[in-house]
């Protein structure tokens, strides 16, 4: 097959797909902005004149969704950073010194990487509530320092890609190690930090399990549990337009972050730090 | 060497991190699962020792096996499309040959679904797969149908929006992991392969295939332990209750079913018993790669 025909297949596939990616959020803004009246009387691909109308009704709903907006993006970003940092200084530690133990601590690290948090939590929701840190943040923050995953991820980097030569050079020019790692090594793994703080982030945005067993009280509630209130008894307003709204809000922070971020993950991965 | 002390000391947040909100908890829950205790109304019953009791209560409830059952097809369901889909995208993106304009945007188009929180992505198909929601009065209006299709009423249709949304959500993930990999591989062993008279799909499979099967496997392993995590989906697509006939109830809405009830020794033993099947498949995986990496 020639390569043009190739790229036309090509090119099908990457449209029908990113139609589908986009479709679903396009329409959810799109029904942001129309009333309810409209909404039920069909669907539409034009926006409507329902907008602030239903920007106010969400301000003054029972959902508390503005503290929540606020309380979520502080978790995501603290836990990302912290995450993305200590997964980094852990496999540093374990890829460029030799001590007694190294050895174990990697084969063990990579065997918890299987337990899924999903699987502790019964203990873990117990332990919050003995260290009194319920309706706190930090339960949800501080253990993200000790990620398995991302831990694997680092490793496998620095494995691939992390010139020692580097290290070694700063060693002779009398830097500490402190020094090395924090002004040598964070850098030339800049790549790899933003690939795993954005995957991080997205992870605690989104999650629902464990803050809905943790958070109780309104002010402290993050915004994947005040969307599941959407649907709950207690809020009986069936306003679509005012659904729409909540949940096209949920998302847009998340849509404006990674218009900033997504061009430091694509160079990351195709300038792909030192090659070789 | 004295300077090695400063591996341990760079491990040291890991470690204590780690002992403290994972290792303890995993020793609470194990010590859980061996005592009775539930709630009866307003009375704690327990809790007291009661050995492998709630294990064999769990284990000869079939729903147990149901739940398992539903999980791994709504996984299946959704993963399978997403890692073909995956492979070929991230292989066509990276093939230097076709020279595909608007490479950077089609990645930042497909990684979107994945920032969108499940829950909102959840709430907006319930939304526009409802009765009288959007997709049935287009369908309605086009006339391939008559009247609104219940799709929430349907084991199959509700299971694949299920996996459907699973796979949107993270292929575009999967994609930019195996597309850094691909284009991680040297250039040289691609343009001498290229040299030789070797075609894309021979550079494929005998070139970036096996170079990038360490990724390959890590992709497979997260998808693994995020498919038997399977949650907030179901959950709040379905309010909950699994329905239709809890035939979407994953093992992990079981489990958040049992903790809001307070049963606190089934709920250990459910842990137990989730944490042994995570570490079961994901050895499974593991022993296959080691074996081809030893051939």
């Amino acid at each position: 097959m020639s390569n043009n025909s190739r790229r036309v297949i090509v090119y099908s596939v990457l449209i029908i797909v990113s139609f589908l990616c986009l479709f679903w959020f396009y329409a959810l803004f799109i029904n942001a902005t129309r009333s309810n009246g409209d909404l039920t009387r069909g669907f539409s691909l034009i926006p409507g004149t329902a907008l602030i109308d239903n920007w106010n009704n969400m301000l003054h709903c029972a959902l508390p969704v503005m503290s929540s907006m606020k309380n979520s993006l502080l978790v995501a970003l603290s836990s990302s950073i912290l995450c993305s940092y200590f997964s980094i200084m852990t496999a540093y530690g374990i890829h460029a010194y030799c001590f007694p133990g190294r050895k174990i601590f990697y084969t063990l690290a990579v065997c918890f990487m299987m337990i899924p948090k999903q699987v502790t939590v019964l203990g873990f929701v117990d332990l919050v509530g003995r260290m009194h840190l319920r309706d706190s943040f930090i339960p949800l923050i501080i253990p993200e320092i000790a990620a398995p995953i991302v831990f694997y991820y680092m490793i496998k980097y620095m494995e691939s890609t992390l010139p020692m030569s580097l290290v070694e050079a700063a060693r002779i020019d009398g830097a500490s190690e402190l020094y090395i790692f924090n002004r040598v090594v964070l850098p030339l793994m800049r790549p790899a930090f933003a690939v795993q703080m954005i995957f991080k982030f997205v992870e605690s945005w989104n999650n629902y399990f464990i803050p809905a067993l943790i958070l109780h009280d309104d002010s402290k509630k993050t915004m994947p549990i005040v969307i599941s209130l959407l649907r709950s008894s207690n809020f009986a307003n069936y306003d679509n337009g005012l659904i729409y709204m909540v949940i096209a809000f949920s998302i847009l922070p998340s849509v404006i972050i990674y218009l900033f971020l997504s061009r430091l993950i694509i160079s990351g991965i195709t300038s792909g730090g030192v090659k070789g | 060497m004295k300077r090695n002390k400063w591996g341990l000391f760079f491990i040291l947040p890991y470690t204590v991190t780690y002992l403290v909100f994972t290792a303890l908890p995993i020793v609470i829950v194990l010590y859980r699962s061996f005592f009775t205790n539930y709630w009866k109304g307003l009375k704690e019953v327990g809790p007291f020792f009661s050995g492998f009791d709630n294990y064999v209560s769990l284990l000869s409830d079939s729903n147990l096996h149901m739940y398992l059952t539903n999980t791994a097809i709504m996984w299946i369901m959704g993963f399978l499309p997403q890692i073909i889909l995956s492979v070929i995208l991230a292989a066509w993106l990276s093939d230097h040959r076709l020279g595909l304009k608007g490479v950077q945007f089609f990645k930042t188009v497909i990684y979107f679904p994945n920032l969108i929180i499940a829950a909102s992505f959840a709430s907006l198909f319930f939304s526009f797969f409802a009765n009288t929601g959007p997709v049935n009065t287009l369908l309605m209006d086009i006339g391939i149908i008559d009247e609104p299709y219940m799709f929430f009423s349907n084991t199959w249709s509700t299971r694949s929006l299920v996996a459907f949304m699973n796979c949107t959500m993270w292929f575009g993930n999967t994609t930019l992991l195996l597309l850094a990999g691909m284009l991680g591989i040297d250039p040289s062993l691609r343009e001498a392969a290229e040299v030789d008279g070797a075609n894309s799909k021979q550079v494929f499979t005998r070139i970036i295939l096996p170079l990038i099967r360490p990724i390959l496997l890590y992709v497979i392993i997260t998808s693994l332990i995020g498919g038997i995590q399977m949650f907030d989906v179901p959950q709040i697509l379905t309010k909950g209750t699994g329905n239709p006939g809890r035939t979407t109830m994953t093992i992990l809405m079981y489990l958040n079913k049992h903790m809001y009830s307070k049963n606190y020794g089934i709920s250990g033993a459910l842990s137990v018993i989730l944490f042994l099947i995570t570490a079961m498949l994901s050895l499974i995986v593991f022993s296959v790669s080691f074996r081809q990496e030893r051939r």
